[in-house]
């Protein structure tokens, strides 16, 4: 039985390429995971005048080789009352989420300058498009939460408890004032498709940044508290928790919490750099018109860059909230700042275009 | 063909799930299959091509409320042994009654439509959006407005209610 040319086309538009999109957006990301943490900790150095990991390689850059092999050999422990099934879950619970994410975030458009070409056809550098692109980022990200609380729950310990009861209220509070914001983003996009908010910052010949700063802003905070980084990092204060919800876990599960902190970040740069600054769109497209020879990924990779390095340098200069105030901002301020935001920008909308 | 093996396999998946959310002895456990059936029944949205309603399933009811529900179930010391939860009031006939009822009720249900199968529903072309977001707001704002406003309303007034009971000196 042989395949005929026509259903061997077919098959590689509708397998081999989503494959092969998929497999290299999973592996840029885990790699991409495992260099933020060497990153980190080589601005967290710079920050407090050190040097930073300088043994595994030149200055250091094999050293996520090195961590990775540590943490594969290493004794992966479970507590003897430890629920275990749920204690095997829940590293992979949060870790899912935070890479299917990737499958509607564009790092490339439709445009004929901005695909590649593979096999001899166009292939466009994102994994899917879907009508509700943005509502999927939300609501996968709102199930991520349940690797922290579960983590917290099976390890039959107390820290990690309060651990993961901080960090779920500290999600869910967080959530509410990102998504609200959100809703005054998509006003102004008129779209949750994720390719056409960029073919509207496109087309309007502005980044939604210069619309919407206020969201911008609370996108930020919020993405900080959702991904449980400083100085917001709570549920893994050392002094208070010994260590945080991941305190029973060891070696490779361990290393999954970690991961999937890490590309969360990641997750949380893409979005702001598609909503906001345009995705893969070249700056100031009028006055400087070689900036479009540069592939429209790299410029998508180095905006997303500059959120991860805020977010690592936010990190070396701020101390930590006290829960209440994390909690007082979280309500008290964001929520009524995004609710204002939205009204505003409806009457705005309504009104004036 | 395609589509039929989903959905059978997917119904599968939520009977199962359901049935573990009853059965299964550990609360937080009973909690996580909610979460899996939840899942399952957004799958059966995106079969349908209903992807807003997906999202919507996944964010609200898997993402927001059974967070809430695993919360009250942590916070709640449960593990008491089951011999605690002995009913003094327990009413076991009146319960069989009305599951009787209820498993008769659905019996003439499933007996009417299949006696009087429904119309496939029409495309309704006064629609003058494309696209599932735009098209279910749209239906939202013109023919179901009322509805849509009276389930806010009940919303609003639950939560009233709720602070309430909760703080009775304001």
């Amino acid at each position: 039985m042989g395949v005929g040319p026509h259903a061997s086309k077919k098959m590689i538009d509708t397998v081999v390429i989503p494959l092969l999109k998929i497999a290299i957006v999973l592996n840029a990301t885990l790699v991409g995971v495992t260099y933020m943490v060497l990153l980190e900790r080589k601005v967290i150095a710079w920050a407090q005048s050190r040097l930073g990991p300088m043994r595994v390689g030149p200055w250091g850059i094999l050293q996520p080789v090195a961590d990775a092999v540590k943490l594969m050999l290493k004794e992966d422990i479970t507590p003897t009352r430890a629920d275990k099934w749920v204690f095997t879950a829940a590293p992979i619970i949060s870790m899912v989420p935070a890479l299917i994410v990737y499958a509607v975030i564009p790092f490339g458009g439709d445009a004929p300058g901005e695909v590649a070409h593979i096999f001899g056809r166009d292939v466009p550098l994102y994994i899917t498009r879907i009508n509700v692109g943005l509502l999927y980022i939300v609501s996968v990200a709102s199930v991520g939460v349940y690797g922290i609380i579960l983590a917290g729950y099976s390890s039959n310990s107390k820290y990690p408890l309060l651990a993961s009861l901080r960090a779920s209220a500290q999600l869910i509070s967080y959530e509410v004032a990102v998504t609200l914001t959100l809703v005054s983003v998509i006003l102004v996009a008129g779209s949750l498709d994720m390719v056409s908010i960029v073919e509207r910052q496109r087309d309007r010949h502005i980044w939604f940044f210069f619309l919407q700063p206020l969201a911008f802003v609370i996108v930020l905070i919020g993405g900080l508290a959702e991904t449980n980084r400083a100085p917001f990092d709570l549920p893994e204060a050392e002094q208070e928790l010994t260590g945080g919800f991941h305190t029973e876990y060891s070696g490779m599960r361990f290393a999954l919490f970690f991961l999937a902190e890490y590309a969360n970040m990641i997750v949380v740069s893409s979005v702001v750099t598609t909503l906001f600054f345009g995705g893969w769109l070249p700056p100031l497209p009028t006055w400087l018109p070689f900036l479009a020879y540069v592939p429209g990924w790299i410029w998508f990779f180095l905006k997303s860059f500059v959120f991860l390095y805020i977010f690592i340098w936010i990190r070396a200069t701020l101390p930590r909230y006290r829960y209440d105030q994390l909690m007082r901002l979280g309500w008290k301020v964001l929520i009524p700042l995004a609710i204002a935001n939205l009204v505003v920008t409806g009457i705005v909308k309504v009104m004036l275009l | 063909m395609g589509e039929a093996v989903a959905f059978y396999t997917i119904s599968a998946f939520i009977l199962i799930f359901a049935v573990l959310v009853i059965s299964t002895k550990d609360t937080v456990h009973s909690v996580l299959f909610l979460v899996l059936d939840f899942l399952f029944v957004a799958a059966l949205y995106v079969l349908l091509d209903a992807q807003f309603l997906a999202a919507i399933q996944v964010l609200v009811y898997a993402g927001g409320i059974v967070v809430l529900y695993l919360f009250v179930v942590m916070l709640v010391n449960l593990k008491r042994p089951p011999e605690a939860y002995e009913d003094p009031h327990r009413r076991t006939k009146l319960g069989f009654g009305l599951a009787a009822a209820v498993l008769f009720e659905l019996g003439v249900i499933g007996l009417y439509s299949y006696a009087s199968p429904a119309s496939a529903l029409a495309a309704n072309p006064t629609i003058p959006v494309t696209g599932n977001t735009e098209e279910v707001g749209w239906l939202l704002y013109t023919s179901y407005l009322i509805p849509f406003e009276i389930a806010s309303m009940l919303l609003l007034v639950a939560m009233i209610g709720a602070i309430i009971l909760a703080k009775r000196e304001l």
